[in-house]
């Protein structure tokens, strides 16, 4: 226990304390702003760029955040067209065989804030729910065989991380790929 | 300097009692409140077992997709191990001997139990059963 080892009196405890509290609550402030920038801002289809070359990071919804993350990393926005998330976010029910209902207000908010910030690349009909189906995501990955997907490190075609690191700031540029080895230890996580 | 050290101490073990029977005062209420919804489900509620809460994590049965499956499988065999989702993501230990944040939440909990319990039974679970898994992972040492 640290505590124990700290020489000062019990006053130090108090101010280490305020120290910690106040920092979170500086944390929280911050967030909260990055929500209301995000409403200000509306719709920026420049920011949403597949390609990310440009050092905007797209700014990111909490309720979207905290509601998609426990399960599975972070998808961003543009990765579908605006018809694939409605469709996606009308069956949380069956979630990739999974049940991930939200309340129906959160299910409005995150619609909302995925529908706003979709992909623009896409034809206006297509409306695949699975990423790794699309014909942009085919064309990018057309070289690689599909036992790659399948390797230890990676997994399966959803685990974007496991090659693009940057996956969850939308950085999927050339230059940062990294492909795990055949033989590569564990999952990542 | 020495009453300075004993009001260190006492100091340093109010604090961390406090925030610990914060925690356990939460979750107990969180198994009252369950034993409300169990009383209301069926009048013949008596009380949330432990044991009986182990089974239903650890039983396996065949999912309608065919495959076994079990709070286990995500979980793993000792709730105080960290789980997988099936999507790669840790999840941080059921027991809340190891994780005192479990079971605090009451909106957490029932968003957790409807998902899981249709994943997992194909079905919700009953608030007896929900108080019973509780229980289970509040005596785990």
């Amino acid at each position: 226990m640290i505590f124990f080892r700290l020489k000062k009196e019990p006053l130090l405890l108090f101010i280490l304390l305020l120290i910690f509290s106040s920092v979170a609550i500086l944390k929280a402030d911050d967030e909260a702003e990055e929500g209301e920038h995000h409403e200000r801002g509306g719709k920026s289809e420049e920011v949403y760029k597949l390609n990310n070359r440009s050092s905007v990071v797209p700014v990111i919804n909490q309720k979207f955040k905290s509601e998609c993350t426990s399960c599975h990393m972070l998808y961003q926005p543009s990765l579908l067209p605006a018809k694939s998330w409605t469709k996606m976010m009308g069956n949380l029910k069956q979630h990739f065989g999974e049940n991930a209902e939200l309340d129906p207000a959160v299910q409005k908010e995150i619609t909302n804030y995925l529908v706003k910030n979709s992909s623009n690349r896409f034809s206006s009909n297509q409306d695949v729910i699975r990423i790794s189906e699309t014909t942009y995501f085919k064309r990018k990955h057309d070289e690689l065989s599909p036992s790659v997907f399948k390797r230890k490190g990676i997994g399966s075609a959803a685990n974007c991380i496991a090659c693009h690191s940057g996956a969850e700031k939308n950085d999927f540029s050339e230059e940062n790929v990294r492909i795990p080895k055949e033989t590569a230890g564990k999952i990542k996580k | 300097m020495r009453i300075l050290k004993i009001i260190k101490f006492i100091t340093t073990i109010t604090f961390i009692s406090l925030t610990l029977s914060q925690i356990s005062e939460a979750s107990e209420a969180i198994l009252k409140e369950l034993a409300k919804e169990a009383r209301t489900a069926d009048i013949k509620f008596v009380q949330f077992s432990a044991s009986t809460g182990e089974k239903l994590f650890r039983t396996e049965r065949i999912h309608s997709n065919g495959e076994k499956i079990s709070c286990m499988t995500c979980h793993t065999a000792d709730p105080k191990k960290e789980g997988l989702t099936r999507a790669n993501k840790v999840i941080k230990p059921m027991a809340a001997s190891i994780n005192p944040n479990r079971f605090t939440d009451m909106e957490k909990v029932q968003k957790w139990f409807k998902r899981n319990c249709n994943d997992v039974q194909e079905r919700i679970c009953t608030p007896q059963e929900k108080g019973d898994f509780v229980k289970y992972m509040m005596s785990i040492k």
